[in-house]
């Protein structure tokens, strides 16, 4: 049998070295294509006309003078008289035409009209929102919360909570269709699930999946929203097909992608906690609320990682029409982590207690990671300077600059999704690795080399990666953290496999046994006698007059990875306590993910998590006006994202070695996102001494919490 | 091609002049070039509202299309001249993703018209390539992982490459403030920065901080 | 983006010859980085674009003892910053041109666009109109997300705030606003030119639509120390949420005059002569110079969401009044 596990440490050639992106060249110079990019030929150029209103009933759609224009290829009602429409943007009409602005003239000329239904797009209170909206989800109770609150030396109660979020995903959402015959379509689709797109087609374009050809090369972002082929996905192939199958290109405007393309559920809870005074966590009760569109919202996993022992929890989930949710890199965890986290924070300044050291009193309530923690502390607090630079709620400082500290921990699974690939050596010495997978970014394309090069003892320009097209062998949707473990475990398989099919059409000529040999640095030698060698080349050429393919798969033989992963984050900031302007001065990132492939493309992970934490914890919202039912900012001057200038200095370190390499790879999209926005929000406090209950902590929040000092939420100062 | 009809000094221009720019009869994709009115006295060309032949020079190449005044020099660029490096991602001059260089300055694209583009030497990111090896400031942004989905990459090579022009041996403070016009979603900014001062040594012979 | 036709004139005349006599039919385009994403948005859809950057006299900064700093229309905001007098003699200009963090947005952007673009309110921008009302005429800022308009100047029907980045500090150095039209040239003091439209159809500063503004006059300003101060979010482009610019002459350590302008507060750009009167005479000390922010922001009259932005440019004047004492002059 095979033996699959990961190489040991000093016999890794490439695995865990730090390894630039294979397609990095390809991305700087601008050769890189994205589906947005791809001009197929004849192209036409589609255009959705969207409902202006966030509630409403179509009465009536008249498109017969925009089909009349010149130019104009295909009218075609999405969603017909008689609709209820749920949220402003939601899709009516889609039009394809010879070019953009021919597209958008035909766009002016349909008529559409609607009766106006009333419309709910507020989500920060309960209280004010239309009974019937408000869904009661998620009550329970664990040991006796009533009881713990009595017995208990210090309670603080307070009231935290994120707004909703987009996704911005840099390349808008979006595909181009074309019919390559009757009953074969081709699409180019920004997708994260290059393997599941045609059967979510299928049923819509009436052709069997097996006839649609889904291809995509590179991606401009997704983090969770881009599993679906979506309603415009789709209109491009029936929009195309009505066009004589011509390819249709819809990529949504900017406006569109911020207002109904991604959406992170907000969380808000009014939390009470309490301990004994010498910091032990004995209780928690919470009242949560939050929305993810017309869906509602799914109840916080609160409190967050630590597991305290008596519990009351409550959820309310609000229904209201600001436009679909989708899954944001960890759902649910960041809000949760900011909630919990925050009320640790306070409660651990109400007992005038250093937050490291509350956490550290209570670490066993943490679970299995306990230990991964207290390391990644003492990393962390030696990184940032916790103990010279710490100081209780309220930096005493002559000036209006203040300076804080604050702290957080988080988890995720990650554990690898079903993979297969198919490995080819040929008899000439090439290898390819065909998989139906994308690269987010993430760096899979490059991580595929590395595993297939490292395993087959050959160098990575002699392996070429197969991956975006769902011809290739199927491979799961790039979500959750469940790239890395999936698709490392099925190609190293592969690998493995192939090898020592290799082995057996070698052995002889070197008058060894297939067992006996190795491949290494590019030559298949016997591993008694270094010097019988044969080149790779010459190796693969007793393969004969065909390729060798091997299928590889995860799940199989072998433990190859696992999940479960700590992390935990520090942040270091200056706040104006006249402006309320927050600054970061640094953040630390400290980060267990098993088993690294690439350690560069590892930490570019973590460095864009702790950015992307920056910017949903000082900068955005997706602001919405309950008088039109719109949303304000669907655009980037006012969904604002950090600059180069607004992130301070990151450090990140990743844990590796005994204790993690032999866990196999861990995803690590997800995790390092989950702490930033509570590390964040727990430095704030500590700098300006009050809590400022929501983020963004954007200056009216900051000024409003100083102003309010002395208030219930502000224990300990 | 001259139109007869001529502008009412004083008034502005004539109804007639503009077609009937509102309404349907004006989408007809016909080259008709431009027209001559009079103004201040003097015969001024007018173009549009239908597609105008226009020359870019991109790259040091000479190119042509045909296109309505509406059309933006980055809509010419991925639409018609299939230069799809700049990216439109905000379409409002606010994330730097179409970042090109017009005479020697960076600018987005995605608000400068293709027709008053004309006559400008034209970069962009496809023309930083010397044959197959890379800028070095690409090759920075390659060594330094300063790209994820890589989809703000281009506008921010093209960026860096201007800001370099004129800063040869930036700080880092000034790197941070030289590069305020581009916006990335992934979180790649720390591989940009590092990027662009080795960019700053390697382009002054590996020389860093003097 | 509405079709429209485009013409590129040589003179300002031609220019001036091509625009119409009334709004909404022609619009100039210099750096565009405004207008045409407002056309993208079509809150505006003119039928002919007048690019006015062929006009060389618009063109460059160019300084006269006598005269003072002569700024071109269409002179960029990189240029402003690259001016060598700018910066020395002008620093309260210099610092407001920094405040345009976007490389790209300075390199296109051009000082009579600065001057002249339209207001950000997100219900403009949304379609709502300048006065930001439904169909049935009722007004959407009192009641809804204000968070970014006006404090000052605010009874309606107009609640923006000007967006200028440069307005304030010309202002605070008395600058003329040189406008040229059909019936020749036309000087407007440049706190003159920013007016507060109190109909639809107006708009927010003094030209008519068939006028361009050809140039900014700043008289010399010898021995004045000049300060902008913005409060702002962000070091990446973005807009301040309250700034302002502050010129003084000192005497024997005291104030001897002051100009005191904030920007991004109100409709206009928001001289503030109480906070003026507040400093002459004075030394400038911490006291002083809050006693003047307090006297810059007492008349201001926040909405339901933006009170916090009365602190904001109480700190901006106070600041920039400290800055202007300790330096203001390179």
């Amino acid at each position: 049998m095979a033996d699959y596990k990961w190489p040991d440490a000093e016999k890794r050639t490439l695995i865990g070295k730090r390894i630039s992106r294979l397609d990095g060249p390809a991305k700087a110079s601008g050769k890189a294509k994205y589906c947005y990019d791809y001009n197929r030929q004849g192209l036409l150029y589609g255009k959705i006309l969207r409902s202006p209103h966030a509630h409403a009933k179509i009465k009536s759609i008249d498109t017969s003078a925009a089909e009349k224009m010149p130019g104009v290829k295909a009218v075609k009602v999405i969603q017909g008289p008689g609709t209820e429409i749920f949220w402003a943007g939601d899709e009516i009409v889609g039009i394809a035409a010879v070019d953009e602005p021919t597209a958008e003239d035909a766009m002016r000329a349909i008529k559409i009209e609607y009766e106006v239904l009333p419309h709910h797009v507020i989500d920060n209170d309960p209280k004010s929102t239309p009974q019937d909206l408000l869904k009661p989800s998620g009550d329970q109770t664990t040991g006796e919360p009533d009881k713990a609150f009595g017995d208990a030396d210090v309670v603080v109660e307070g009231q935290y909570g994120q707004p909703v979020i987009t996704h911005c995903c840099l390349e808008s959402h979006g595909a181009t269709s074309e019919w390559t015959d009757d009953k074969s379509l081709l699409v180019h689709v920004s997708t994260q699930n290059v393997s599941g797109i045609a059967n979510q087609m299928a049923g819509v374009v009436k052709v069997p999946a097996a006839n649609i050809h889904v291809q995509q090369d590179h991606i401009g972002g997704g983090f969770g929203s881009k599993f679906s082929i979506d309603r415009w996905g789709n209109e491009s192939a029936l929009l195309s097909k009505m066009a004589d199958g011509k390819p249709v290109k819809i990529f949504l405007e900017r406006s569109s992608e911020l207002m109904v393309a991604g959406a992170r559920p907000s969380s808000y809870a009014k939390v009470k906690i309490g301990a004994k005074k010498d910091g032990e966590l004995t209780a928690w009760e919470s009242e949560s609320w939050g929305t993810g569109g017309i869906g509602g919202g799914g109840a916080p996993p609160i409190p967050y990682v630590f597991n305290i022992p008596n519990q009351k929890r409550k959820n309310t989930s609000i229904a209201n029409h600001i436009g679909p949710s989708r899954a944001w890199r960890a759902p649910n965890h960041p809000q949760a982590c900011l909630i919990t986290m925050s009320a640790l924070d306070d409660l651990a300044a109400a007992l005038k207690m250093d937050p490291l050291e509350f956490y550290f009193k209570n670490m066993e309530l943490t679970g299995p990671r306990a230990n991964v923690y207290r390391d990644e502390f003492k990393i962390g607090a030696e990184l940032i300077g916790w103990k010279q630079h710490w100081h209780q709620r309220g930096d005493q400082t002559e000036g209006p600059i203040k300076r804080g500290l604050g702290l957080s921990l988080h988890t995720w699974g990650g554990l690898g999704h079903a993979s297969d690939c198919d490995l080819t050596i040929n008899p000439d010495g090439s290898v390819e690795l065909k998989m139906g997978t994308q690269d987010l970014g993430t760096g899979t394309r490059t991580t595929l080399a590395i595993v297939v090069a490292d395993s087959l003892g050959i160098p990575m320009d002699a392996v070429k990666i197969s991956i975006g097209d769902n011809k290739y062998p199927v491979s799961g949707g790039s979500g959750g953290s469940t790239t890395i473990g999936g698709v490392s475990a099925s190609s190293r398989r592969a690998s493995v496999d192939a090898l020592d099919q290799l082995f057996a059409k070698a052995a002889p000529a070197l008058n060894a046994q297939p067992g006996d040999l190795e491949s290494v640095g590019g030559a298949i030698r016997v591993k008694s006698d270094p010097g019988k060698s044969l080149t790779w080349a010459q190796a693969c050429g007793k393969l004969g007059g065909l390729p060798l393919t091997v299928r590889g798969k995860n799940p199989g033989p072998g433990n190859l990875i696992s999940q479960g992963v700590g992390g935990i984050q520090m942040a270091d900031v200056s706040v104006d306590i006249e402006t309320g302007i927050v600054k970061m001065n640094r953040m630390v990132a400290v980060q267990d993910c098993g088993l690294i492939i690439d350690l560069k493309t590892a930490e570019s992970q973590v460095y864009g998590a702790l950015i992307m934490g920056i910017c949903s914890a000082l900068y955005e919202e997706k602001i919405m006006d309950q008088n039109t039912g719109k949303m304000l900012n669907p655009n980037m001057e006012f969904y604002k994202l950090a600059g180069i200038g607004d992130i301070g200095e990151l450090m990140v370190h990743m844990m590796t070695g005994k204790g993690y390499d032999e866990r196999g790879p861990i995803g690590l999209g997800e995790p390092p996102t989950v702490s930033p926005g509570a590390a964040i929000s727990n430095a704030v406090a500590n700098a300006v001494g009050v809590r400022v209950p929501y983020l963004p902590l954007t200056p009216d929040k900051v000024l409003a919490a100083l102003e309010k000092k002395g208030g219930a939420n502000h224990a300990g100062i | 091609m001259r139109d007869d009809e001529e502008d009412v000094e004083g008034s502005g221009l004539s109804r007639r002049d503009f077609l009937k720019v509102g309404g349907i009869s004006l989408t007809v994709p016909l080259v008709i070039g431009h027209r001559v009115v009079k103004a201040a006295g003097a015969d001024v060309k007018v173009f549009g509202p239908n597609k105008v032949p226009i020359e870019l020079t991109i790259n040091g190449k000479k190119m042509s299309a045909s296109v309505e005044p509406r059309v933006t020099l980055l809509e010419a660029m991925r639409h018609e001249l299939d230069l799809t490096g700049a990216k439109r991602v905000c379409d409002r001059a606010t994330c730097g993703a179409c970042t090109v260089i017009v005479d020697g300055k960076a600018v987005y694209s995605c608000t400068v018209l293709a027709i008053e583009a004309q006559g400008r030497a034209i970069t962009t990111v496809e023309g930083l390539m010397t044959g197959d090896k890379l800028h070095p400031v690409q090759q920075a942004f390659v060594d330094n992982d300063a790209q994820q989905c890589g989809f703000c990459t281009p506008g921010f090579v093209v960026a860096s490459k201007a800001f370099l022009d004129k800063n040869p041996h930036p700080t880092p403070e000034e790197v941070k403030r030289g590069l305020g016009g581009n916006l990335c979603r992934c979180g790649t900014y720390m591989g940009v920065r590092a990027a662009v001062q080795q960019a700053a040594g390697a382009q002054k012979g590996g020389r860093r901080n003097g | 983006m509405r079709a429209f036709e485009y013409a590129n004139p040589a003179t300002k005349e031609q220019a001036v010859g091509l625009l119409s006599n009334s709004w909404g039919e022609t619009e100039v385009l210099a750096g565009g980085t405004d207008l045409i994403s407002l056309m993208k948005d079509e809150v505006i859809a003119p039928k002919r674009l007048v690019n006015i950057k062929g006009i060389t006299e618009l063109h460059g900064i160019a300084t006269n003892i006598k005269t003072g700093l002569r700024i071109g229309a269409t002179a960029t905001i990189q240029d402003l910053l690259d001016n060598a007098i700018v910066h020395r003699t002008f620093p309260a200009l210099w610092d407001a041109a920094e405040g345009i963090t976007s490389p790209q947005i300075r390199n296109m952007g051009t000082v009579g666009g600065d001057l002249c673009q339209r207001p950000r309110c997100w219900y403009y921008r949304g379609g709502y109109g300048l006065f930001a009302k439904t169909e049935k005429g009722d007004p959407l800022v009192p009641g809804g997300d204000n968070r970014y308009h006006a404090i000052l100047g605010n009874s309606g029907p107009a609640y923006f705030v000007n967006p200028s980045s440069l307005a304030p500090a010309l202002i605070a150095y008395g600058a003329t606003f040189r406008v040229f039209g059909s019936s020749g040239k036309r000087d407007i003091p440049a706190e003159k030119f920013f007016l507060t439209p109190k109909s639809e159809g107006e708009r927010e500063y003094d030209l008519k639509s068939n006028e361009i503004l050809t140039e900014i006059i700043v008289p010399m300003a010898a021995g004045a120390r000049g300060v902008t101060y913005e409060v702002r979010q962000k070091e990446a482009l973005d807009w301040p949420l309250a700034a302002a610019s502050v010129v003084v002459n000192l005497a024997a350590g005291k104030v001897r005059s002051a100009r005191i302008v904030l920007g991004h507060v109100a409709p206009v750009p928001w001289r503030s002569q109480d906070a003026e009167a507040a400093l002459v005479g004075h030394a400038i000390d911490e006291k002083t110079a809050q006693a003047a922010a307090e006297a810059a922001v007492k008349d201001a009259s926040p909405l339901s969401r933006n009170g916090y932005k009365v602190q904001l440019a109480r700190v901006a004047v106070k600041r920039a009044i400290l800055a202007a004492a300790k330096g203001g002059v390179r």
